[in-house]
């Protein structure tokens, strides 16, 4: 039951925020964001004699086809529906310090979306998960669309739609692909999609209809287009939704609703898709050394994470998906902790091109800090949370193929070019007119900072009992995509 | 029986009211005189009967579109009251005829005899044909009408041949006995298929399916906005369930002849509604072609009607219906406030309105088929009958012509969320509010619950 709470507080919250007025708004979308966490962690599942006791609750939903509210919380789906539950207060914690217009639509939409994010990790029918895949889309596409930062409405308006009719058109095929395994089954249940034995090229087939579907949401290259633009277009709240949150939706999908779906689909078109995952990696990698505009930069830094997760997961080893899942986690903190600093900066210069600004260091001490402390976490130093998932990443595609996997652990050393790069021309050097007057961060800046750092090295010195909750959910897959 | 019965008495009424010179007392008789009908018409369910010699059947089918026609007759009726305001003098008229109309929709999904089906559409026809050209000092109206007239005089031309034909080979206009002539001559004349091609020319006219949808636009446009709700909704609805009923009782041996030419046709509208529709910048013309458009998707219900679809045709019309008639409300408010039907006039309403930006973006959403609403499951039933019944490439056309309709369903979302307008007076009349608020509950009801509404037949 706890579970259904869970699920709905922010739904609940977000109607309470939409009622509460423009000036309470925030108070109140902090209070629902915080509730949630809180019913997420008495939701942790317990171990009963060393096992992992999954919760799951079902209720009929609609006759025709036959779809059940039915939601499953294993090891895997509480870590992100931690992750999500952490991360919405402390993005709504993020725009304290900014006027917002009509507040109370923009944190109710947040508020929105997390529940269609908590859905679509919840889930254990098809048709349930489909619709709340969807849910999570349509809020982010309006806080990205009437909430941008860029003054040129055209431009934007372009960019949020393109990102919108992408994954759109994704998700239909997803639809399809649905409907098609609806047909041969009679049933949307995750059980039975589980024991499904299609033809080998029935699965082929349809192993696109999803895996574009979730490429797209990841992104996958060449299906990331969509993603620098939007990500620079959005406010930075709808930023750190997007690649904090919403691209676990793909990776999590992977996991959750391909592998072990369609196992020989997997297996034929592994190779394409592994090496379509490493060009990513590198492309963005490369390109990301090249940007000027800071939040396109992280952009693609994100870019290149993700294709190493990808990676990782296709390898189809323990390893790899240990690594994917913990590299999952530490992404969520790490990039959201990056765009919170180019939102500090924003905030503050009114500018996020790197060639202008510089020498912050000097007049914000304690900012330089944590911002370092959050760049060497994504350039994967040991101690930090992503070292524990790149490793193990890397290891997994070693298992695959070494020759991959020297390739991808090129990201370890270009991420440290450019995210270091970006760190020297950002802070250090000369303070110009830009940065004079930079303000240090305040106490409320200061707390998030230091609530992400502690999540930053908490994972990366005591890895073993996030391993340990999402171990027995891997397992499963792995052995469900291996038959 | 009952229903068609009443629903022209009340027309009748409607006249009657006027010459005892209680004018303003006609829109809340004909309301409440609908309501009241529906709910009759709620308890003819679970009946199967026949009347007047098998011209009239009552079943669970032409209860179910009854009810459905009904609720669209309902609103148009609470619109038109302000809709006619400057007409005061023939309100009554104009009343009586939207109830005539209604009534020839009634039979055209309740006939049993080819006969009345002939009638019923007939009757629809020549009620719309004069609403279309009812602003009688506006060229465009006129013009509309003309059309409206001409084409549609020659469909009737070529299904009164069809039935003629028909009648030829299997000597029998009733329903039954063309079908029982059907089971006992397997292989009629080619004169038979002749005819059910006729038949099915002047059916796929009267829905706007592509190529025979050229009438559509202009007709759409010039007509008042009433007027089109009225040939995009009721029209729509009533000829597609005649469809249905006409082929799934008697044209099932015939039906592997004209597949091809159904999916053919199904394709063509899909692709040429959805495209013709991005490029308008008027919103009742985009709302035509995406008439259009959804023709398309209901002709893959009929495309598989062989295995039993008029659940997913009963919802996906419900649902197109409830989603159209939200935006037809808020285009004759917008274009009463803003003097103008370009997409353009509805910048700036999600500060200005935004409630009516809100509701409007709810029935956008369904159209365009996002869940959770209304539409999205009407597009997943079309979809999985079709796939259900072997057609998996044209589903794949649907979708992909879903996408492209998300293009210009959001071009109207962008201009309310992210244009600015000048700060103008807007009125909005109750009866609208109404309207409005009760199609966008529905959707997102039927959204949430659509078993109890799609499990119905």
């Amino acid at each position: 039951m706890l579970v259904v709470i869970t699920l709905f507080l922010p739904l609940l919250f977000a109607l309470l925020t939409f009622l509460s007025g423009n000036r309470y708004a925030k108070y109140v979308a902090l209070a629902g964001g915080a509730a949630t966490f809180i019913a997420c962690v008495l939701l942790k599942p317990i171990f009963v004699s060393g096992q992992l006791q999954p919760i799951a609750v079902s209720y009929p939903w609609i006759a025709n086809p036959v779809v059940n509210f039915a939601l499953s919380l294993d090891g895997l789906s509480f870590v992100l529906v931690a992750l999500t539950t952490f991360l919405v207060p402390f993005i709504i914690g993020t725009t304290f310090g900014k006027e917002i217009d009509n507040a109370k639509a923009f944190y109710s939409l947040i508020l929105l979306m997390e529940f269609g994010l908590l859905g679509v990790f919840l889930a254990a029918d098809g048709f349930l998960y489909y619709i709340f895949w969807e849910l999570a889309l349509i809020p982010i596409y309006f806080i990205a669309l009437i909430w941008g930062e860029n003054k040129d409405r055209e431009f934007r308006n372009r960019a949020i739609f393109k990102f919108f009719i992408y994954t759109l058109a994704g998700s239909l095929f997803m639809l399809l692909g649905f409907i098609y395994l609806y047909q041969s089954t009679g049933s949307f249940s995750i059980s039975a999609l589980y024991n499904l034995n299609l033809s080998d090229t029935e699965q082929s087939v349809l192993f696109w209809a999803f895996f574009v579907a979730f490429a797209i949401k990841i992104p996958v290259f060449p299906f990331h287009t969509w993603q620098p633009e939007t990500y620079k277009e959005a406010p930075s709240a709808g930023t750190m939704l997007l690649s904090g949150i919403m691209l676990k939706m793909g990776l999590y999908s992977l996991l959750r609703w391909l592998l072990p779906v369609l196992p020989h689909g997997v297996m034929l078109w592994t190779p394409l898709v592994i090496v379509l995952a490493v060009i990513g990696v590198i492309y963005g990698s490369v390109i990301a050394v090249k940007q000027d505009n800071l939040k396109k930069l992280l952009a693609y830094s994100s870019f290149a994470h993700v294709g190493l997760i990808t990676a990782g997961i296709f390898a189809l080893t323990r390893e790899g998906f240990q690594g994917a899942t913990v590299q999952m986690f530490a992404h969520g903190f790490n990039v959201v902790g990056l765009f919170f600093a180019a939102e500090i900066i924003l905030q503050r210069t009114g500018t996020l091109s790197i060639s202008q600004l510089g020498g912050i260091r000097n007049v914000a001490p304690k900012f330089a800090t944590v911002f370092m402390v959050v760049v060497l976490a994504s350039v994967a130093l040991p101690t930090t949370n992503a070292f524990i998932g790149e490793f193990l990443l890397l290891f997994g595609v070693y298992e695959y193929n070494t020759w991959l996997s020297v390739i991808a652990g090129l990201t370890i050393i270009l991420g440290a070019v450019y995210m270091l790069r970006m760190y020297q021309l950002v802070m250090l050097g000369e303070t110009n007119d830009t940065t004079a007057g930079f303000r240090d961060l305040n106490s409320r800046e200061l707390l998030l900072f230091a609530l992400l750092i502690i999540g930053i090295f908490q994972l990366g010195l005591a890895p073993k009992m996030f391993m340990t909750y999402v171990q027995p959910s891997l397992d499963l897959i792995l052995n469900y995509s291996l038959r | 029986m009952k229903t068609l019965i009443y629903t022209s008495a009340l027309g009748f009424i409607c006249m009657i009211v006027e010459m005892l010179n209680m004018r303003r007392y006609i829109v809340p008789v004909a309301v409440t005189g609908l309501a009241v009908i529906f709910g009759l018409n709620i308890l003819d369910w679970g009946l199967a009967e026949s009347h007047f010699n098998g011209m009239l059947v009552t079943d669970n089918f032409s209860v179910a579109f009854s009810g459905l026609l009904l609720l669209i007759g309902f609103f148009i009726v609470l619109l038109s009251g302000h809709f006619y305001k400057n007409e005061e003098s023939k309100l009554s008229d104009y009343l009586a005829i939207i109830l005539f109309t209604l009534v020839g929709a009634l039979a055209m999904v309740s006939f049993g005899n080819v006969a009345m089906f002939y009638l019923g559409i007939e009757l629809l026809s020549i009620s719309l044909y004069i609403l279309a050209g009812s602003k009688k000092k506006d060229l465009r109206s006129n013009e509309a009408g003309m059309k409206y007239f001409l084409m549609g005089s020659f469909a009737s031309g070529i299904l009164l041949f069809g039935i003629t034909l028909i009648y030829g080979e299997t000597a029998s206009f009733s329903l039954q006995g063309i079908a029982s002539y059907m089971t006992a001559h397997p292989s009629p004349s080619v004169l038979f298929y002749v005819g059910v091609g006729m038949i099915l020319i002047a059916m796929l006219f009267k829905v706007s399916a592509a190529p025979f949808h050229f009438w559509a636009p202009d007709v759409y446009e010039g007509s008042p906005t009433l007027t089109t709700a009225m040939m995009a909704t009721l029209a729509k609805i009533a000829a597609f369930a005649a469809f249905y009923r006409l082929f799934s009782t008697c044209f099932i041996p015939a039906y592997p002849a004209f597949a091809w030419m159904l999916s053919t046709v199904a394709a063509l509208t899909l692709i040429i509604g959805n495209l013709s529709a991005l490029h308008q910048d008027s919103f009742k013309r985009m709302l035509a072609f995406s008439g259009i458009s959804h023709a398309g998707y209901l002709l893959l219900g009929i495309l598989s009607l062989y295995g039993k679809t008029d659940q997913a045709i009963f919802f996906y019309s419900f649902a197109y219906a409830v989603a159209s008639l939200a935006a037809f409300a808020m285009a004759i408010v917008v274009a009463a406030n803003a003097g103008s039907e370009k997409i353009e006039a509805f910048n700036g309403l999600g500060k200005r309105k935004p409630y009516l930006a809100f509701a409007l973006t709810i029935a956008m959403l369904s159209m365009a088929g996002i869940p959770p609403f209304a539409g999205f499951f009407a597009k997943y039933y079309i979809f999985s009958e079709a796939v259900r019944n072997g057609h998996v490439w044209i589903t794949v056309v649907a979708v992909l012509a879903s996408i492209v309709a998300v293009f210009y369903y959001f071009k109207v979302i962008v201009a309310m969320y992210t244009k600015e307008s000048a700060e103008t007076a807007f009125e909005i009349k109750p009866a609208y509010l109404l309207v409005i608020t009760i199609c966008v509950l529905l959707t997102i009801l039927f959204g949430l619950f659509p078993s109890q509404l799609a499990n119905l037949l």
